[in-house]
């Protein structure tokens, strides 16, 4: 059915609600890329056979759909039913059955597949009132999980394009990007730019030829918001880039998606056909005569591709490589014309705060940062996962009350934000309201939204050396103080790990840090330094102990740690001795173990399994003075 | 015409014009590495960092810009050797000289700006090639793009693809003669050329004889430019021998 009016856009609404109301109660199964490699496919389908050789289809009015990421992604395989608002978690095939039987006809609840609460073991019973998801408010990812992303009328159902409709039908261009202005919608890639300036610089820039782009080629380690709105509600992102494609008037766009997310592919793909059959997309949309198409184009997975002029550059079949902006992409951007480029999460925000409007937006968040956010949460927390919450949100709720705290309840010791171009923020700003500001402040930064907890097992120096490996390999190596400085930062912590730093090596890092923060050519480059300079700024102890007393003082480097055991805690329970790489553990049941120096690898597998604590570490130094064992 | 000051010089230059000109024209000089007039700058190098300064700014707020690819706006103020630009400067060179250890062209700079030795960790193979572009620049440039930079980040190099002779060279020699190190071999001959591991048949002057220029760039330049091949068949030499006679003819008569 191709809508071709405001009236026919109306009955496409009209349709798709009688069809998702015509279901009595629903099955939802997450079938995003956590679930899925969980196992929720064979779930998915092992409902729908039983819901078919059951004929619950038709006796309870049963509908069995496969969802989007609900981001619970630990947690998975997921499945949610409707109307009971029950969530069953780490389901298998084998206890579809039981579920349908119990649950669905029975209207009995399964305690043993309710979600247990890490914090006190309770057992919960409502999707709403997990605590992972009490606190959570939804805008970009409002459908997701909540519809099957491969069908359009679902979405319609829910609301998709709604937005567009009133966009074309009630608003003018002006109109759409003042309501965004309204909003204070900033780009949700991490840099935070104002998304109305940008429209309107568009809107204003000459050309015939202009093009509204995604970015979508989201490369934090950590980060997976982008990849779960693509899989699990790509209407969301196509309806916002229509509608800005309509504001400053483009015709022509591009989802950057990069490779390694298939699903995304896949699902944007079949969203843009229906798109386009529905008369949503393409030519003449809605009838009234406002032309944009959107294609994909695959990204490599190069990381630098993920910065706005390096993936152009890509766009425009060249090396991924980033271009000085002393001209902005709105005057100049893709083939040279007047180009827009949003992230994922932004276009997904757009179609909401059309539709309710930017002071509905502008009413949640802080002064400067509105609206919600997305984070992926990961590390060392109970609960982790995929969330969306109001700007300014404390570091501390989020953590503790939606990760439900540290994982085996060890110390917090620093969250790390804003991937390989954010920082290290300590357990001293855990109180920090998060917005683009507050983040930037702390020495790190919003960037993608990938939130790391650690936890005292964590040596910051080693970690600042894990961000600048990954930089190393990912810089595109055009400019010299990108390429050549990180190769040379990466070897003084190289140095620092091993024992061999020397006196003067923080001013060196410093100076280097600096001479990248003004010198580099791009954005990545200048933010290259901030995971070694955050971790400076919080932890320069750490530092100090790695170079003057050749000492980590968490315990993790390698060369300068070793294990052994605390004779009045080891209950010779053996699982260290089982749990060894290297066989440096004698011991028998029930007596005292030990480990024996010359052979450990101080790999820390001990330490992590024994259950008493018994295991503790100390600077590899400390053991020079002592007899050898 | 944008009107700016460099170091406290005020000059006017053409619209279009970059602050590197703009800089040249003041007569302040600003050290480069990936620059070529003729071709597009870069920016790859950060030599030619500048700190600027915009009409409205705070007076003690200065942007860093690389000079080379920055449009000379109106009004703008350019300072090119502040302590931090200076500092930037020396570090960009003290991680060339890292890498290019050997390297006159890095030596003699880095000397320059108060460098004997690089601080840093010395490169263990030392190479000539400061990965400026210029070569792969002029390539793309002449329409021919046979080498490109390959890989990223510290694995990143200049080379034909897939390290094989690149079958769309011409033997021009362009890349080697823009080359600000001197880091592309090649050979030359009256009979052949060799550069990238690809042999070229040279071409001898219809006029004089002499070898000017290979087979495959006369081939390539009378395709690309539309003008018949023989043009490319006599050498600058030769040509201008010629037109030096049909003027002498010309005013002889006249």
């Amino acid at each position: 059915m191709r809508v071709d009016s405001k009236a026919a856009f109306e009955r496409l609404q009209a349709t798709a609600r009688e069809r998702a109301g015509a279901h009595k109660a629903e099955v939802l199964v997450c079938c995003g890329t956590g679930c899925l490699a969980k196992g929720s496919k064979g779930v998915a389908e092992a409902f729908a056979g039983e819901v078919e050789s059951r004929g619950l289809g038709v006796s309870v009015g049963l509908n069995v759909k496969s969802t989007g990421c609900h981001g619970f992604c630990e947690r998975g395989p997921l499945v949610a039913l409707r109307p009971s608002g029950i969530l069953y978690t780490q389901v298998k095939p084998t206890q579809v059955a039981e579920i349908l039987e119990q649950t669905v006809v029975g209207g009995k609840v399964i305690p043993r597949l309710l979600y247990k609460n890490p914090v006190d073991g309770t057992r919960v019973e409502q999707y709403a009132e997990v605590p992972f998801y009490k606190h959570q408010t939804r805008v970009a990812m409002r459908n997701i999980g909540r519809i099957d992303p491969t069908d359009l009328l679902d979405a319609v159902a829910e609301g998709a394009y709604a937005g567009l409709a009133k966009a074309l039908f009630e608003m003018t261009p002006e109109q759409v990007i003042e309501e965004v202005a309204t909003a204070g919608l900033r780009g949700r890639g991490g840099a935070g730019f104002n998304t109305a300036r940008k429209w309107r610089s568009a809107r204003r820039a000459e050309g015939d030829r202009k093009f509204v782009l995604c970015n979508g080629d989201e490369g934090d380690p950590g980060a997976f918001k982008d990849r779960s709105i693509m899989e699990g509600d790509p209407h969301s992102v196509i309806e916002g880039m229509i509608i800005g494609a309509y504001a400053v008037g483009a015709h022509e766009g591009y989802v950057y998606v990069r490779d390694e997310y298939p699903l995304a592919v896949v699902n944007l793909t079949i969203a843009l056909s229906q798109a386009r059959a529905h008369g949503l997309l393409g030519q003449n949309i809605l009838g009234t005569g406002f032309d944009y198409d959107i294609r994909i184009s695959r990204g490599g997975g190069a990381f630098v591709c993920g910065e706005s002029s390096a993936l152009m550059r890509s766009l425009e079949g060249k090396t991924g490589e980033p271009r000085a902006k002393y001209v902005h992409s709105t005057d100049k951007g893709l083939f040279d014309s007047p180009t827009v480029l949003n992230n994922v999460e932004t276009w997904a925000d757009v179609g909401a705060i059309i539709l309710h409007g930017g002071s509905w937006f502008a009413a949640m968040g802080t002064p400067k940062s509105k609206g919600t956010k997305a984070f992926s949460l990961v590390g060392k927390v109970k609960n982790t996962g995929l969330i969306e919450l109001p700007m300014g949100t404390t570091l501390r709720h989020i953590i503790f009350d939606i990760g439900g705290g540290i994982l085996n309840d060890r110390p917090f010791k620093a969250v790390q934000t804003g991937g390989p171009s954010g920082g290290c923020v300590p357990e001293g700003l855990l109180d920090l309201p998060v917005d683009f500001e507050k983040l930037t402040e702390a020495g790190s930064m919003m960037g993608s939204g990938g939130m790391i907890v650690m936890d005292d097992r964590t040596c910051m120096v080693d970690v600042a050396r894990y961000f600048l490996n990954f930089l190393v390999e990912e810089s595109c190596g055009k400019c010299v103080p990108c390429r050549e400085g990180l190769k040379q930062m990466l070897a003084i912590f190289d140095d620092l790990v091993a024992g061999r730093g020397r006196e003067g090596d923080i001013a060196r890092i410093e100076r280097l840090a600096s001479a990248m923060q003004l010198g580099s050519l791009c954005e990545l480059g200048k933010s290259a330094p901030n995971p070694v300079l955050s971790t400076l700024r919080y932890f320069r102890d750490e530092y100090e102990a790695h170079i003057v007393r050749k000492a980590c003082p968490a315990g993790i480097c390698r060369e300068l740690t070793a294990y052994e055991i605390v004779p009045e805690d080891c209950d010779g329970c053996h699982a260290c001795f089982k749990a060894c790489p290297v066989n440096a553990i004698t011991g028998t049941v029930k007596e005292l173990h030990m480990i024996h120096q010359d052979v450990c690898i101080s790999c820390g597998a001990c330490f992590d399994v024994c259950p008493t604590q018994a295991i503790r570490t100390l600077p590899k130094a400390e053991l020079a003075g002592r007899e050898v064992s | 015409m944008p009107n700016l000051t460099i170091d406290g010089v005020t000059v006017e230059v053409e619209e279009g014009a970059y602050i590197l000109q703009a800089a040249q024209k003041a007569g302040v000089h600003i050290p480069t590495l990936c620059q070529f007039d003729g071709l597009e700058p870069w920016g790859g190098c950060r030599l030619c960092v500048v700190d600027l300064w915009r009409p409205g700014w705070d007076p003690d707020w200065f942007k860093m810009v690389t000079a080379c690819n920055h449009p000379a706006e109106d009004g703008v103020k350019v300072f090119t050797s502040t302590p931090r630009v200076l500092e930037t400067r020396r570090v960009v060179l003290d991680l060339l000289l890292a890498r290019c250890p050997e390297t006159a062209l890095i030596r003699r700079l880095a000397a320059e700006h108060g460098l004997p030795a690089t601080t840093f960790v010395r490169n263990p193979e030392p190479t000539d090639c400061i990965l400026c572009a210029l070569c792969t620049r002029v390539c793309d440039h002449i329409g021919v793009s046979a080498i490109s930079s390959v890989n990223r980040g510290v694995g990143r190099e200049i080379a034909p693809p897939f390290h094989q002779p690149p079958p769309d060279c011409i033997g021009c020699l362009a890349c080697a003669e823009v080359c600000p190190t001197d880091c592309i071999p090649f050979t030359s001959s009256d009979r052949q050329r060799t550069i990238w591991g690809q042999d070229f048949e040279m071409l001898r002057c219809s006029q004089c004889g002499r070898a000017h220029i290979t087979v495959a760039q006369a081939d390539h330049w009378a395709a690309r430019t539309g003008v018949p091949r023989s043009y490319y068949e006599t050498c600058d030499v030769c040509k201008r021998l010629h037109h030096a006679e049909v003027f002498a003819r010309l005013t002889a008569g006249g």
